[in-house]
């Protein structure tokens, strides 16, 4: 099994933008998403997912710039659509059909549609055939769905929103069908979220969107070797904060935690923090609500001018 | 009482199956090779046991598949463990006869404590020491370890 084929890239956007009348939905965002990740697209109400992931899908075309899916295919293009999966927000269902007629619907709005495997997975998940949609659960309907797109054997899944409506356990049982598909099949996943506490354990690419434009994208796994939260002698925080960017600044009277962005990989030297000072791994729920609490902030492109004092302790 | 059972059946099963402690801190893929080497030491696991698949790794816990292979490469590389394409991650060495340096390591730590019970420090203070220096050692060795 080969997760990460190198080369191909799974979704590429160029100087994106799109425009409603003189509002901007979303502009000048740039992105090169390898193929067989999962990528975590987070930001607040309005910062432009809902948007990038319609012009990912074709379902709205760009003001400016272009994007394209699956190694260079026009997104929203006849070949695009044959290898993007969309799952939409609330799975978008016919309450009054049953399961099995909204399967043989599928069936005959998509080209390529496994309608074998839709059926198996339906068995699997135990949901009778005959079940009318409106009448199941909302993890159940987002279980439907997700057979659904699936079974058009995708190799780009792209889901709005996919776990806001579901309970704990749905939301575990959702991700893990979801992972699934990634282990079986080595698809592409790119999903917005709100649930920022279990992003680490899906997501190993994120991308977060604050006022329509890119605020941070990469890799998990760089973006954690690149920041460390510094914990240490607040007299001492305005010097460290004069020589690091920092995405976030917490300070009492004595002691002071600065959540700074690292040289990486500079030799050994790696993210040495000065004497007296002590530097902690974060994790990447706290990454994202210290750049969501720091619109101004953006990590790739280069940052410089995040400092500055935050709220004190 | 079994409140959840997860099922083992089938002859191919692999005798142990993950979890994760959401409150660790700990990365999920160290988690995930802390686990391994636990069972090997305990004797859950021996050599030519097959690790679980990364399906049903992925499919219990909710987790990427990535991480999971991270994990197994990571054992991979100490030789705890080898991959054979098409049928799985088998173990191909066990982690026995540390009860010895448990003991020694017991006694060091044992005497550490009473030294810091004579700086005056309590029960929590220590806690809080060991758990700070603990934090701080792994943190030095996972970044060494993305540096290699």
């Amino acid at each position: 099994m080969n997760l990460t084929p190198g080369g191909e890239l799974a979704l590429v956007a160029t100087s994106l933008g799109k425009r409603y009348g003189n509002m901007w939905a979303l502009r000048d965002c740039s992105l090169s998403i390898p193929q067989g990740r999962v990528v975590a697209l987070v930001g607040p109400n309005a910062a432009g997912k809902t948007t990038l992931l319609h012009l990912a899908v074709g379902l709205l075309a760009p003001s400016t710039g272009e994007i394209s899916v699956h190694g260079g295919l026009p997104a929203g293009g006849a070949r695009a659509r044959e290898c993007v999966g969309f799952l939409a927000q609330d799975s978008a269902l016919y309450p009054n059909l049953s399961i099995a007629d909204t399967i043989r619907m599928a069936g005959h709005l998509n080209t390529g549609f496994d309608t074998a495997r839709a059926k198996a997975r339906i068995t699997q998940l135990q949901l009778p055939p005959a079940q009318k949609v409106g009448k199941l659960s909302g993890g159940q309907r987002a279980q439907l769905g997700l057979s659904l797109a699936l079974a058009k054997r995708p190799r780009l899944l792209i889901l709005d929103e996919p776990l806001s409506s579901l309970d704990p356990l749905a939301r575990h049982e959702f991700m893990a069908a979801l992972m699934a598909a990634v282990a079986e099949d080595g698809i592409s996943i790119v999903f917005s979220s709100h649930v920022v506490s279990e992003l680490e354990r899906v997501a190993d690419y994120l991308v977060l969107l604050a006022d329509g434009r890119v605020q941070v994208a990469g890799d998990v796994d760089d973006l954690l070797a690149a920041h460390r939260l510094y914990t240490g002698p607040a007299a001492q925080a305005d010097r460290l904060a004069a020589e690091l960017p920092v995405v976030r600044d917490r300070r009492a009277e004595a002691q002071a935690h600065l959540l700074v962005r690292v040289p990486v990989r500079t030799e050994a030297a790696h993210a040495e923090p000065p004497e007296g000072w002590q530097a902690l791994q974060v994790g990447l729920e706290e990454l994202v609500l210290a750049y969501l609490r720091k619109p101004g902030a953006s990590a790739f492109p280069e940052p410089r001018e995040l400092t500055g004092r935050g709220t004190a302790a | 009482m079994t409140i959840d059972k997860q099922s083992s059946g089938g002859a191919e099963a692999s005798p142990i199956v993950f979890r994760l402690d959401p409150g660790s801190g700990m990365p999920t893929y160290l988690q995930l090779v802390q686990q391994v080497e636990h069972a090997l030491r305990l004797g859950y696991l021996t050599v030519g046991d097959r690790l679980p698949k990364v399906k049903e790794v992925v499919e219990g816990l909710a987790i990427n598949p990535n991480t999971v292979l991270k994990a197994y490469r990571d054992l991979e590389h100490k030789g705890l463990a080898v991959g054979r394409p098409g049928q799985g991650t088998f173990i191909a060495k066990t982690l026995g006869g540390q009860s010895r340096d448990q003991d020694a390591l017991l006694r060091g730590l044992l005497a550490w404590m009473r030294t810091a019970d004579d700086a005056g420090l309590d029960e929590e203070s220590m806690v809080a020491l060991f758990t700070s220096a603990l934090r701080e050692f792994r943190a030095g060795s996972t970044t060494e370890a993305a540096a290699r």
